[in-house]
């Protein structure tokens, strides 16, 4: 049946209307659609968003595919709403060619859950002295534009500088993981109260901040754009607030996991809490919330970063930084900007969908829900509330710090193209 | 008491000073011709150190030996721990053997906490020393030493340490002794100072219930007790001073600076002293020093937390004399 209606669903939290979808696209939204021919879905008032699409992905394969694989990955991205994912660089091999994004590229094609959009390595290997062929990746049937060394920062300046000069030969953009790798040695977490009593080494704000400062000077400089992953700190949304006033081409964005946890959870010494950047204080986490409510922050990004439980279930020091985060990101920000007020679910459709595909330049992602657009469509039951329980997760790995905690909001179908991926919560 | 020892922070002032009064107890058994007590026979301990601390562990065992407890020594080097097994195996192998109790030293901050806390155990641990967090038994046996030489060894039973005024110095920032003394001295009643270069003091301090100075001079006279911390050489590489000489002038402790001190004020110092650093042979050696003693009250006060933790309800060492009168 390749006619789906979608009936009385909140279309981006507006009045109930209905969704027709023939094939691959919208056919048209409005009330009271005829359903003739079509499979109906009564949505009951729930509420319909774009496909989320998410900028910041690691999907683990080639390499780790003990902890995710593009399958596995794509499967958790539809479970959590999300029609197109970009696949972080740090593998092994590291995608730095074009051989190892085009693999990633086909493999979530062929899977056929959400759409994987491989970034590739701003430097060989993530070493930050050589560039990668960035072109190459571009002009692969990956068709990379963003470019990424995540995982480390690309602290040399004269490679940030040409990397960010180089890409707009292409339109590209260079995702920045802003952290000065010297004042970052041997960090364990945030530093400041806490790590002082715990004894664990301090991750400084002014390594993150520093970093997005020269940063956003060197693009102002090179006339480029520049994407900050992960901002933390109130700090860093200062710099950012600063550069766009200067109409500096900066994007930023920020962790459902930073909008909502703060150092304070570190005293348990649970490594599930242990993440890069690390998890700040109760202030910044405002600062941020703030921020992604007024623009400053573009987007909400996952950093969906899926470890094997053995590299969570040992002392602090000797754990792996990172979280899932496919399956929750939706219900976090529900949590922490639509139910508190400070997000309407348009700023969240914007947020999460429509920007993150326009700076990653996801063509076919982040469209309105109206006519002629392609049906990337999420459902979700804004009313229901439960508590996370990562055995249920489509994820290979469970390294979820929300284990236990009650969160609102569960997607319960999700379209790629027309085709459900997830169906009533369960996948297809 | 709790059923671990994992943080000075975990201990009430009834707690600690109960430690203490059971340590001036225990303190009694070194003085008699046979040092044991059977208060932990058919118990098993194991020294579970991951990092080296000689000291430590020999003041552990003894405290174990004269308990009469059966004492297991694991260290990593050479063991399973160097060929990649990870904490919750190690720890689960020892207690399938029928552990007690755990004495771990390691240097992850919260590898003990983890320990306690994660399931993967029962037996009740004992933090030796963790990373650059916490080394409870070290701020219990220096606040015993400072009870016994500022208040009294009879005058003390039951007394904390109010109004005493201490000053530590040296490594701030890694150093467990310091965390662990300014947690404990606090509940103790004592005004703490905590001394150094701005460089060793952890961004953070702000909330610890304690003064930071940057000036050894002026803060010498205001001191009941002052303790020394160990420097190592290699913190100047990474720019924490420019020169050993450096800071032994600024924060070193010379028969000079030990003469402004009040006469009653001690020297104290957690061992291993880098003598010519910050501390002169004058000092560690005069009568004011009370490292040697500091070595003894350490095993008076590992028996006291052992036997708290591990002995139950009876009687420590009424128990053991009316079994020796006998």
């Amino acid at each position: 049946m390749s006619k789906i209606l979608i009936r009385g669903a909140k279309v981006l939290g507006g009045e109930p209307q209905d969704v027709l979808i023939d094939g691959e696209l919208v056919e048209a939204v409005g009330t009271g659609l005829s359903a003739e021919g079509a499979e109906v879905v009564e949505a009951g008032g729930k509420l319909l968003l774009p496909g989320l699409v998410d900028l910041h992905t690691h999907l683990r394969e080639p390499g780790r595919e003990d902890s995710e694989t593009v399958l596995t990955g794509t499967r958790a991205a539809a479970s959590g709403g999300y029609t197109a994912v970009f696949a972080m660089a740090n593998t092994f091999p590291v995608a730095d060619t074009a051989g190892v994004v085009e693999q990633v590229y086909r493999l979530g094609q062929e899977h056929g859950y959400c759409d994987v959009q491989p970034i590739g390595a701003v430097t060989v290997g993530l070493e930050g002295k050589k560039l990668a062929e960035l072109g190459a990746m571009h002009e692969s049937a990956a068709g990379v534009t963003v470019f990424s060394d995540d995982g480390k920062c690309v602290d040399d300046a004269v490679i940030m500088r040409r990397a960010l000069e180089y890409v707009k030969a292409f339109g590209g953009v260079v995702a920045q993981h802003a952290q000065e790798p010297r004042l970052t040695e041997g960090a364990q977490m945030n530093e400041g109260v806490v790590s002082a009593e715990l004894g664990l080494g301090g991750w400084p704000a002014v390594a993150e901040e520093s970093i997005i400062a020269r940063d956003v000077l060197l693009a102002e400089h090179v006339g480029s754009r520049v994407h900050i992953c992960h901002l933390s700190t109130a700090g860093s949304v200062e710099i950012v607030r600063w550069a766009k006033s200067r109409g500096i081409d900066v994007t930023a964005e920020v962790t459902p996991h930073h909008l909502l946890l703060t150092d304070e959870l570190v005293r348990s010494y649970n490594p599930v809490y242990k993440v890069n950047p690390p998890l700040r204080t109760e202030r910044d986490v405002l600062a941020l919330r703030e921020a992604l409510a007024d623009g400053t922050i573009d987007i909400v990004a996952t950093d969906h970063a899926p470890h094997p439980h053995e590299d969570k279930d040992c002392e602090w020091a000797a754990a792996a930084m990172g979280m899932v985060g496919l399956e929750t990101a939706l219900s976090v920000v529900q949590e922490t900007m639509v139910d508190t007020g400070l997000l309407t679910w348009a700023g969240v459709a914007e947020r999460m969908s429509f920007k993150p595909a326009e700076i990653g330049r996801a063509t076919g992602h982040g469209r309105p829900v109206s006519a002629g657009e392609p049906a990337n469509l999420t459902l979700v039951d804004t009313a229901y509330r439960g508590s996370v329980d990562p055995a249920g997760f489509a994820s290979r790995s469970r390294n979820t710090p929300y284990e236990g905690r009650e969160l609102p909001g569960r997607v319960t179908h999700t379209w790629l193209r027309g085709k459900a991926t997830l169906v009533d919560g369960k996948l297809t | 008491m709790q059923r671990h020892l994992i943080s000075a922070a975990d201990l009430t002032r009834d707690d600690a000073v109960l430690i203490l009064d059971t340590a001036e107890e225990m303190a009694r058994v070194a003085d008699r011709p046979i040092k044991k007590l059977p208060t932990l026979r058919g118990r098993t301990v194991v020294n579970l150190f991951f990092e080296d601390s000689t000291r430590t562990r020999i003041s552990f065992e003894a405290a174990e030996k004269r308990l009469s407890a059966d004492v297991i020594n694991f260290t990593a080097k050479g063991s399973s721990v160097s060929k990649g097994e990870s904490l919750k195996d190690t720890a689960q192998t020892l207690e399938a053997m029928g552990v007690d109790a755990v004495v771990i030293r390691h240097g992850a901050s919260g590898a003990p906490y983890r320990l306690a806390t994660s399931g993967w155990i029962d037996a009740a641990v004992i933090n030796a020393g963790d990373g650059t967090h916490q080394h409870p038994t070290q701020a219990l046996l220096d606040a015993f030493t400072m009870r016994r030489r500022l208040v009294g060894r009879d005058a003390g039973l039951g007394q904390d340490l109010s109004g005493k005024r201490i000053t530590i110095v040296g490594d701030i920032l890694h150093s467990r002794v310091a965390r662990s003394n300014v947690d404990l001295l606090h509940t103790l009643g004592a005004e703490v100072t905590l001394v150094a270069p701005p460089t060793l003091v952890p961004v953070g301090v702000e909330t610890w219930p304690c003064e930071v100075s940057y000036d050894l001079d002026s803060t010498l006279p205001k001191s009941d007790a002052v303790m020394m911390l160990r420097v190592q050489r290699e913190r100047m590489n990474a720019a924490f001073f420019p020169t050993e000489r450096e800071y032994s002038r600024r924060y070193g402790l010379d028969g000079d600076r030990m003469a402004r001190m009040p006469e009653h004020a001690v020297v104290m110092h957690p061992g291993p002293m880098v003598r010519g650093m910050e501390i002169t042979a004058e000092v560690a050696d005069s009568e004011r020093c009370t490292v040697v003693e500091q070595v003894a009250n350490g095993v008076s006060i590992r028996m006291a937390v052992l036997y708290l933790l591990l002995g139950g309800n009876e009687p420590a060492v009424t128990h053991a004399r009316t079994t020796e009168e006998k």
